[in-house]
Formats: C-alpha cells, sequence, structure tokens
C-alpha cells in the first residue's frame, strides 16, 4: 500500500470507448425499439402492418386521386353518376372545398364586405400573438386591448351599422367566422364568471356559496346540447314579450355559461393550490377581501391553472360545433349545408368536406394544446426546488 | 316545474295579465323597418339559400311580398333560418314576425301552439321516394312492408308515416334525423329503402342526390299537407295583412295581372282590377289594412302575382319541375281560390 | 378565515359598516333579494307568455298518445304509447349507450395508454397519433365520420356480408341470432344468481383466511366454475330449453333475430374512440405517477413482474386515474346527446320530439335536464364508491 509510485497516477483521463457495434447505429436502435423480444417483434409487425394498411389508402385518397380544382360536381363524379372520372374512382374532392372556401370562412357574409372580418382577424393576430410570447412587455395593455378594446371594435366592424358600414344581420355569419367569434367572446365572458363563481363556492357566505355550487353542478351536469336547448327555445319565453335576443346572442349566453361553470373549477382548483401562509400574510397586512384576492390571491393561482383555462378553451371551442343542432351555421354547420348543393352531390362531398373541418378543427386544438404544453413546462422551472 | 310557479306566483301573475296588451306587430314592423321572416335552414324552391347567401323560394318570396305591402319594398325583409324544432318558439316569442317556413296547418298548431294560419300558399301531400335502381319492381307505397324509411323528426310527417303503416297493417323501420341535410345524406348513402316527406320536397331533394336519375317518387300520397305561413295569434291586424297578401297575389293572377304588366294595368277600367290595384277613386281597400292604397302594385311589382312565384320557384321555370296540379287557381281546376278585394 | 376570526374578537373596532359579519349579513340578503326578484320576474314573463300565446302548460301531455315511432326500442313501444313511455325509451337508450360506450372507452382507453408507454418505439407513435388526433377534433365530427364512414363501408342488404353463426353485416346493421328462451329458463336464471352468491361468499371466506393465515386460494378459477358451471348445469336439466331466431332475407331487410342498428354501432364507436384518447392519457399520467422505488422494491421482495403490475403498481396507478376517469365518464354520457345528429333516439332526441310535437318546451327541457343531472349524480356515486374502496386498499 505504501508503494506507490505517483509517476503512475494518469494525468488525464482516458477517452471513453465507443459503444460496441452492437449497441449504437440504426442496428442496435431497432434491436432495442422494435424487436427487444418476441412479443414486442409481434407488436411491430402489427404496427407495420396497420400503417401499411392506412397510409397508402389515405394517401391515394387525399392526394393522388384528389380533385384539387373544378367547376361544379363532373371533378368528382364517375362517369355512372354523371361526372368525368372512371367507375371505381375515390378521390378527395377538394375542389368542392376550393369552390365553397369563402363560405366556409365567413358564411354567407357579403362578399363586397368580407374586408371586415379579415381586418378583426389581422387585428385579433396582432393582439394576440405579442400576448403569447412571454419576453414582450406590456402585457396588461396588451390584455386589456385584446379582451376589451377587440371585442368591441369588433362587434362595430362585423356587424356595421354605423360609420357609414352597412348593417350584416349576424344570421349571414358563419363559418368559421362564427366558430371564433363565439369562443372567443365564449373565452373572454366565461374566465371572469368562471373566477366569480370559483371565489363565491369558496366564500364564507353560505347562501352565495350554495348558489355557486348549485349553479356549477347543475351546468356541469348537464349535457351543452340541452343548455342550447334552453337558451334557443326556453330563454325566450323568459323575456317579456316584444323583448328578443338574437340567436347568435342566445348561443353565446348559452356557450358561455357552460364554459364558466367548468372554468370555474379549474380556478378553484388553483385557489386551492395557494397555500394558506399567502392568504393569512394578506390578512396580516391587513388588506380587504378583494385586494388580498386581487393583488395575492388570483395572480398566482391563475398562472398556476393557465394549462386548464387553455384545456378549457380548447373543449369550447371543439364544442361550438354543437350550435348547428340550433341551426345556426359555424364551420361544421356551414360544411354540412353545403352538402346538399345540387351542384356539388357526389358520394366523396361529405368526406372531403369534413376532413377538411376536421383538419381546421384540428389544426387550432393541436396547436392551442402545444402552447399550453409550452406554458406548463415554462411555469413549472419556477416551483422546481 | 311549472306547476309549482303557477301555485307559487299565479296571483300575482293574474293582476298583471291585464296590462299585457299585444303591441301590433304591424307598428313595431314599421318601426323597426324590416320584417324577420322565419324560414327553412334550406329546402329547395321553398327556402334556400343561394351561392350569395340570397334566399330563394316560394316561402322566402311571400315575405317578401308582405314586406313590398307594408313597405313598398320587397327587399326590407330578414330571414332567420329554423330548424323544425324552433320554429314554433321563435313566433311565439316575437323573435321573427311571420313564420314562412313549408308548415302545415293542423289544428292542434291552431289550438295549442298559439299559431294563426294566414292561409295554405302550397296544397302539398306526403309522399315517398325510392332509388328505383336497387329496387326493381316497387311502384306502389304498398309495396314498402318491412322497409327502412327515412324520415325527418318532429314534423307532422313522422306523424302521418307511423299512422299509414299502423293503417295498412305493415312493419316498418324509421330512421328519424333532426335535419334535412342528415336524412338525405342517410338515404343518399342507402340507409333507408324509403324517403318520406312532402312531395314537393321529395322532387327538391331528388335533385341534391348524387345520381338524381335512379330515384322516383311514388304515386301515392298518404296525407294532406296544406302548407301556409303563419303569425301569433291574438294580433288581428297583422294577420290581415299577412292573409290579404295571399289572397291579392291570387287575384292578381286570376285577373291576369302579372309583374311585367302591372303598370299598364293601372289604367284598367275594369273596377276589379281597379279595386285591387287601388286605381279606384276614393277606394280605400289599403288604408283600411293598414297599408298604403297601392299595396296590391307593390306586391307584384316586388314577387309577381301567385302563378308566377309558382313557376318560378318549383315550377317550370325551376330546377323542380312541379306541375301546378291543385295548386292551380279555382278557374282552373285547382285549389287556390282568393276573395274578393272590396 | 382566520382574519375575521380575529376581528370578531374585537367588534368594537372600526365603523358599523366594515363589520365583516354584517357585510356578510347584507351580502346575502341582497343576493337573496336579487335572486327571488329576477324568478319572480321570469316566472310572471313565462306565465304571461303562455298564456297570450294559448300555450297548454303542465304534465298533463305526458299521458297523451305520442303518435311516433323510434327506431330503436328496449322496452314494447307502439305510435300508441304514451309521451311519457317515449320519453322513457330514450332514457334507456341514452343508458344503454351510455354504458356500453363507458365499457369500450375504458378499454381502448387502457390499451392505448399502455401503448404510449410501451418499450416498442413504433408502437408508441401510431398511439401518439391516435390520442393526438382525437383529442384535437370535436365529437360531433367524429360521431359523422364513423356514420358517414359505417355507411360507405357496409355492402347494401341484398348484398350482406354472412359471418359464422348465421351472423349478417349489412348498412342495415350487424344481425345476430337471438335466443328464445323456452320453459324451465327461470332454473338458469337462479342459477346463475345462485353462482354469484356463492362465488361472493367463497371470495369472501378466501380472503378472511388469507388475512388470518396467509393461506392462498385460488378465488378465481372457483368462482369463473360457480357463475358458468350452475348455469350450464342448470340448463341441461331443464332439457335445453333454448331455440334461436335466426335473421332471414326478406324484400327490404333481413327480418328476425336480433339487430344492432348502424346509429347505435357508430355512436358508441365515435364517443368510446373519442374518450378512450382521453382516457389514454389519464392512464399514463397514472402509471407514471407511481415512483419507480415502487415496483423496484416489490422486485427486491421477491415478486415477479405480473404480480409486481397487479398487486403494487395498477392498486397505485388507479388512485390517481380514478378521478378524472369519472369526469371522462361523466362527459361520455353527456357526449351521448349528440347522437340527435345522427338520429339515434336517445333522450335527447326523443324528448326533442316530443318537445316539438306538444309545443310545450319549457317541461320538455326542464325534464331533459333533470334527466341528464340524475344521471350524471348516479355516475359519481358509483365511482366515489369505487374510488373510496381503492383508497381503503392503500391503507
Amino acid at each position: 500500500m505504501q508503494e506507490h509510485d505517483m509517476s503512475w497516477v494518469r494525468t488525464e483521463m482516458t477517452l471513453a470507448q465507443p459503444a460496441p457495434p452492437g449497441e449504437r447505429g440504426a442496428y442496435a436502435w431497432v434491436r432495442k425499439n422494435l424487436v427487444a423480444s418476441v412479443g414486442d417483434t409481434i407488436l411491430t409487425i402489427l404496427g407495420i402492418a396497420i400503417v401499411a394498411w392506412i397510409l397508402p389508402q389515405v394517401i391515394n385518397w387525399a392526394f393522388i386521386n384528389a380533385q384539387w380544382t373544378g367547376p361544379d360536381r363532373t371533378v368528382c363524379a364517375t362517369v355512372s353518376q354523371g361526372g368525368i372520372q372512371p367507375d371505381g374512382w375515390t378521390g378527395a374532392c377538394w375542389a368542392f372545398v376550393n369552390a365553397k372556401f369563402g363560405q366556409f370562412m365567413f358564411g354567407t357574409y357579403h362578399i363586397e364586405e368580407r374586408w371586415r372580418p379579415i381586418l378583426v382577424a389581422v387585428l385579433f393576430v396582432v393582439l394576440l400573438v405579442p400576448m403569447l410570447i412571454p419576453r414582450v412587455p406590456r402585457k396588461g395593455l396588451n390584455a386589456i386591448l385584446l379582451f376589451l378594446v377587440l371585442p368591441v371594435v369588433a362587434h362595430f366592424l362585423l356587424v356595421g351599422g354605423v360609420f357609414g358600414l352597412p348593417h350584416v344581420e349576424t344570421s349571414r355569419w358563419g363559418g368559421l367566422l362564427v366558430t371564433l367569434s363565439l369562443s372567443f367572446v365564449g373565452m373572454a365572458v366565461s374566465l371572469p364568471l368562471g373566477i366569480a363563481l370559483a371565489l363565491g363556492r369558496r366564500s364564507q357566505m353560505p347562501i352565495v356559496k350554495w348558489l355557486c355550487v348549485v349553479f356549477i353542478e347543475t351546468v356541469r351536469g348537464i349535457p351543452l346540447i340541452t343548455v342550447l336547448f334552453f337558451a334557443s327555445v326556453m330563454l325566450p319565453l323568459f323575456l317579456p314579450e316584444g323583448v328578443t335576443f338574437d340567436k347568435y346572442l342566445r348561443a353565446l349566453i348559452g356557450v358561455s355559461l357552460f364554459a364558466a361553470a367548468y372554468m370555474a373549477e379549474v380556478v378553484r382548483g388553483g385557489l386551492q393550490a395557494i397555500p394558506k401562509g399567502q392568504y393569512e400574510g394578506a390578512d396580516s397586512l391587513g388588506l380587504g377581501y378583494w385586494q388580498k384576492m386581487g393583488l395575492i390571491v388570483l395572480p398566482q393561482a391563475l398562472k398556476l391553472v393557465i394549462p386548464g383555462i387553455v384545456n378549457t378553451f380548447i373543449g369550447m371551442f371543439k364544442d361550438t360545433s354543437l350550435v348547428l343542432i340550433i341551426s345556426m351555421f359555424d364551420l361544421l354547420g356551414v360544411v354540412k349545408q353545403n352538402f346538399s348543393d345540387p351542384n356539388w352531390a357526389t358520394p366523396q362531398t361529405p368526406k372531403s368536406g369534413l376532413i377538411f373541418a376536421a383538419f381546421v378543427f384540428w389544426l387550432f386544438c393541436f396547436g392551442m394544446s402545444r402552447y399550453s404544453m409550452y406554458t406548463e413546462r415554462r411555469l413549472d422551472t419556477g416551483y422546481k426546488r | 316545474m311549472k306547476h309549482i310557479a303557477l301555485g307559487m306566483f299565479g296571483a300575482a301573475a293574474l293582476g298583471l295579465m291585464a296590462s299585457a296588451a299585444s303591441a301590433g306587430t304591424l307598428d313595431t314592423v314599421k318601426q323597426k323597418g324590416f320584417i324577420q321572416c322565419g324560414v327553412s335552414t334550406g329546402l329547395a324552391g321553398f327556402s334556400a339559400p343561394d351561392d350569395k347567401g340570397d334566399w330563394k323560394g316560394i316561402d322566402a318570396d311571400f315575405c317578401r311580398a308582405v314586406a313590398a305591402a307594408v313597405f313598398g319594398d320587397g327587399s326590407k325583409v330578414k330571414f332567420t333560418p329554423l330548424s323544425a324544432k324552433e320554429r314554433f318558439t321563435a313566433l311565439q316569442s316575437g323573435e321573427i314576425d311571420i313564420l314562412s317556413r313549408n308548415t302545415t296547418w293542423t289544428s292542434n298548431r291552431d289550438s295549442a301552439l298559439g299559431l294563426d294560419f294566414v292561409g295554405v300558399t302550397y296544397y302539398d301531400g306526403q309522399g315517398f321516394m325510392i332509388n328505383a335502381k336497387k329496387l326493381p319492381g316497387v311502384n306502389s307505397a304498398l309495396q314498402l312492408s318491412g322497409a327502412a324509411v327515412c324520415v325527418q323528426s318532429g314534423t307532422t310527417t313522422e306523424l302521418n308515416l307511423a299512422d299509414y303503416f299502423k293503417k295498412n297493417k305493415m312493419e316498418y323501420n324509421p330512421v328519424v334525423f333532426e335535419k334535412l341535410e342528415e336524412v338525405n345524406a342517410a338515404y343518399d348513402s342507402g340507409r333507408c329503402d324509403a324517403y318520406t316527406t312532402d312531395q314537393s320536397g321529395l322532387y327538391g331533394i331528388r335533385l341534391t342526390l348524387s345520381s338524381p336519375a335512379d330515384h322516383v317518387v311514388l304515386p301515392e300520397i298518404i296525407s294532406k299537407e296544406p302548407l301556409g305561413p303563419a303569425v301569433r295569434q291574438g294580433d288581428d291586424q297583422w294577420a290581415h295583412i299577412a292573409r290579404w297578401t295571399y289572397f291579392a297575389l291570387l287575384n292578381a293572377e286570376e285577373a291576369g295581372i302579372t309583374q311585367a304588366n302591372v303598370d299598364e294595368m293601372k289604367t284598367s277600367t275594369d273596377p276589379n282590377i281597379q279595386r285591387l290595384l287601388g286605381t279606384e277613386p276614393d277606394g280605400k281597400y289599403g288604408a283600411d289594412l293598414g297599408l298604403s292604397n297601392d299595396w296590391v302594385v307593390n306586391i307584384i311589382k316586388a314577387v309577381g302575382n301567385y302563378g308566377e312565384m309558382f313557376e318560378r320557384n318549383v315550377g317550370a321555370g325551376s330546377p323542380l319541375k312541379i306541375a301546378r296540379g291543385i295548386n292551380a287557381l279555382w278557374t282552373k281546376g285547382g285549389l287556390q281560390y282568393g276573395p274578393p278585394v272590396r | 378565515m382566520a382574519s375575521q376570526e380575529i376581528l370578531r374578537q374585537e367588534p368594537g373596532r372600526g365603523s358599523f359598516i366594515n363589520d365583516p359579519k354584517i357585510r356578510a349579513l347584507f351580502f346575502q340578503t341582497l343576493v337573496v333579494i336579487v335572486l327571488f326578484v329576477s324568478i319572480w320576474w321570469i316566472v310572471n314573463n313565462v306565465i304571461e307568455n303562455l298564456q297570450r300565446l294559448h300555450i297548454a302548460s303542465g304534465f298533463q301531455f305526458l299521458r297523451n298518445r305520442a303518435g311516433f315511432d323510434i327506431s330503436d326500442t328496449p322496452i314494447a313501444y307502439t305510435s300508441d304509447a304514451t309521451y311519457g313511455r317515449a320519453l322513457i325509451v330514450g332514457l334507456l337508450n341514452t343508458i344503454i349507450v351510455a354504458a356500453a360506450g363507458i365499457v369500450l372507452a375504458t378499454i381502448v382507453g387502457f390499451i392505448i395508454g399502455i401503448g404510449r408507454l410501451s418499450q416498442n418505439w413504433l408502437i408508441r407513435k401510431i398511439c401518439t397519433v391516435y390520442v393526438e388526433i382525437f383529442r384535437n377534433i370535436p365529437p360531433l365530427l367524429v360521431i359523422f365520420f364513423w356514420y358517414s364512414g359505417v355507411l360507405a363501408v357496409l355492402p347494401p342488404p341484398r348484398e350482406s356480408y354472412h359471418l359464422p353463426f348465421g351472423s349478417f353485416l349489412n348498412q342495415r346493421g350487424f344481425y345476430f341470432p337471438r335466443g328464445v328462451w323456452g320453459d324451465g329458463s327461470w332454473l338458469v336464471l337462479v342459477a346463475f344468481v345462485v353462482g354469484l352468491a356463492m362465488a361472493w361468499f367463497v371470495a369472501h371466506r378466501a380472503r378472511q383466511r388469507q388475512m388470518a393465515t396467509g393461506q392462498q386460494f385460488p378465488v378465481f378459477w372457483t368462482s369463473v366454475g360457480l357463475i358458468v358451471g350452475l348455469p350450464v348445469l342448470a340448463f341441461l336439466l331443464a332439457g335445453m330449453p333454448l331455440t334461436f331466431d335466426f335473421p332471414k332475407q326478406s324484400t327490404f331487410n333481413l327480418t328476425g333475430g336480433f339487430q344492432i342498428k348502424p346509429e347505435f354501432l357508430s355512436l358508441l364507436l365515435a364517443l368510446s374512440f373519442y374518450t378512450a384518447a382521453f382516457i389514454a392519457e389519464i392512464v399514463r399520467a397514472g402509471i407514471k405517477g407511481v415512483s419507480k422505488g415502487q415496483s423496484e422494491a416489490a422486485a427486491a421482495l421477491g415478486l415477479r413482474s405480473g404480480p409486481i403490475l397487479r398487486l403494487v403498481v395498477i392498486p397505485q396507478a388507479m388512485r390517481i386515474v380514478i378521478p378524472p376517469l369519472t369526469s371522462q365518464y361523466l362527459n361520455l354520457t353527456k357526449n351521448s346527446s349528440l347522437a340527435i345528429a345522427i338520429g339515434y333516439p336517445d333522450l335527447t332526441a326523443t324528448a326533442g320530439t316530443v318537445l316539438n310535437q306538444t309545443g310545450q318546451a319549457v317541461e320538455g327541457v326542464f325534464l331533459m335536464m333533470i334527466a341528464y343531472l340524475v344521471l350524471s349524480l348516479v355516475t359519481s356515486a358509483v365511482m366515489n364508491v369505487v374510488n373510496a374502496r381503492m383508497a381503503l386498499v392503500e391503507r
């Protein structure tokens, strides 16, 4: 032990040996990830079979055989159906989507007035993008512009009737315009309402508390369709004679109330997650109820539940498609309505239209869910110890 | 719920009932400057939006006619598309001023639903359509025993269907959808053997199928379907305006007044035409209704007479090509009969 | 809150309006007044509107003849039955599709969820793609897809696919032979119930014995033997009182046998596949939520991988899984109301038809709300019981 020769001590570490050939490269990856065991191999073969069965069909239908442009149904119908395609042909009829694109976006909004929804969309994007990027400053001002000023401006722009803009009644609105505006306004209304309900549910006042509980649990216990039915057939009877609501407004009320109940539960989760010390700290500083909530508790609680809020919003965005059941024409409604256009009725039309609608919905929802995951990760870091 | 409600607040409500006198629809309409008209969500020939979103069809045109009578301008009308389910509430609640949505006139709707039917703008009957290519040899509805039948829910059609098969001791398999588009899609994809609705509707729907030529409408008519516009009960003035707009359309056809010749006709010396067009000296038939004296001129200028409306929307001038049949004037063997304006 | 307790001890401090007790009382009185005034206003309006429009009211219409037919009737129903019965048929249909959907969604969801944690890259990716697609499109669209897909793929009734055991598959649905029970079949039912009771008893005793002595007893196979064996024995003893009614081709459709309609099939598939995407995520989170030390400790105790999963990981994962699973079950039940879009006669669809035929919107919507509320409450209650049992396992 004592006879150590110090000169034997290495001055530098040996370089790591490359992994043996069996453990690196594509081969090892395949071995580890696809054929690790007999069961695994069977699963892989099964997986390949599923992919090989579905993918070529989808690609063939959606791209190779698809018809992209055309004046009417003949490009998408086979000879026996009165078209130009050979019998037995199947392929997507994107020509239908192409021809009806304006309607899918704006419904029957007057063509010469369509710059108005486009302008609103541009404003929306301009205000939304800085809101989403955490580094951009002046979030408060941005939020006020986005959630308070924009809806008002958008209302005047879209409805018109002032400043020389021709009036466009809401029954002419449709397509993505309705889907987006319903869900955005629904969001802007349901968030404050949800916060109020959540605070009410945690209130010390028994009557307020029970009212909130009853409202939240009732709304969460019934399907949105019932709420929309309620808004479309019962609400008119609740009002005195002569006072009526626009159908659009009624749907908006229905969707907002529905979303508010879910939002309330999300916010309540956030409120419960705030440690008691925060409440007590605020109390010991002598803050009143609203100061305590507004300055101490809610900012922390809302930050915690941003992912939950985004998820509720995704749910609401998807749920707006239900307004087609009370004969309003959101994106899905307009797409379906156009199936019965004699100029485009072919066996391929419904599939193509539905897939287009699904793609648009998917794009928005997927984008939002990715953003929610991103925020979740970003906010997470603050709580790591 | 309402029982309790009635018990709790009945007394208070009765006290208030007295003051609930109906505000005249005509005044409200004049004040807002347009008529709100309830139409279907899209039934070719009756009320369907075209590519630009303008409503076309006989039901839509009737609303234009009323607007022309009230305002002298047929474009002062706004359309609200309604599902079968929503239509009555929309009228009851005052969301719309007139319901012109291929609605069948029945006693129950007059009595229990608070509707007041204006007249019968289209005499229809329920029929069946089948795919003759897939079902060769079927040429009568009586052969449909055991068939799957597509039908729209919440309509008189659904009830007639049940009654018809029961009466003839036949079995059937109802396939019920909420929306016309959904019934069409299901029938087109072969979910049902037969499609039942008003015959006029069948002709319109046939055009939207993927191969219209394969489908035939069976000859049987299993019910009476008098389709007409309706207004709220309890406003006689408004009901009169709607009703006499309809009669004016018929009378104009009978007198040979058309959109093209209405201005020449104003110089006619026929007292009937003079009374109708308000050119009779010190006639005030329009004013008595609460309208201007040239109300019929305005109507005809806006939409033409009943015959023109029919031909343009569902008859020879349209893709539907439905014959006048019982919808011809009484002078030509049909049922359309307009009481005289005098 | 704490602050109020402190303040309550010094009532004399501050002015009268700052006393939180008085304030609370004032606010609540205000809320109650506002509430009552608005309810009074609404009820008043409703009564006034109904009387003005001569619309009938009350629930007497439930006893009137319905006059319309319903395509799927789990209980006897004709157009001569009452509106009330039509609503019950709708409610039963909702319950049937929701129950079947919950079972199927749970199975598919667990498979996909476990697949997302698989060692196999391909399976993992396929499951991820599945989840990302189905989570991000509206359920209504999924239903339309399935319905038009089902109708497009299947052949018309005259070219049905013939399947084994005399079953058929075509556009009108899936037909299979229906068992017709003859005399003496009650014996089989009695045997089944007795078998169930005995199996429960055996399981109970075996558990007690294991607690006391540590000896195990093959409960599973004994139970299977009792529950299956006893009815089979009774069936043989009673002289096999079962005949089958086979579906036969007639002019339009197949008649006889048992038919599952495409509306039900596509609604069931759509609801289950949609909800399964969410359940998969819950399951994945649940399994990942069980710390790795648990399974390592179990392995150190000498348990094999099967028992580790069954006795250690899954019970703990279930604790995380059940509460969000409950809300997915509730969502599925509520989403079953989308049946209206493809013509499956569930509660919403039949109530909608009744509402339209009678014009009594207020009563119709009210009944619908109550029914869904009760369904939701029952589902939550059942899941709470399950949850409580799961939590007990934790000790």
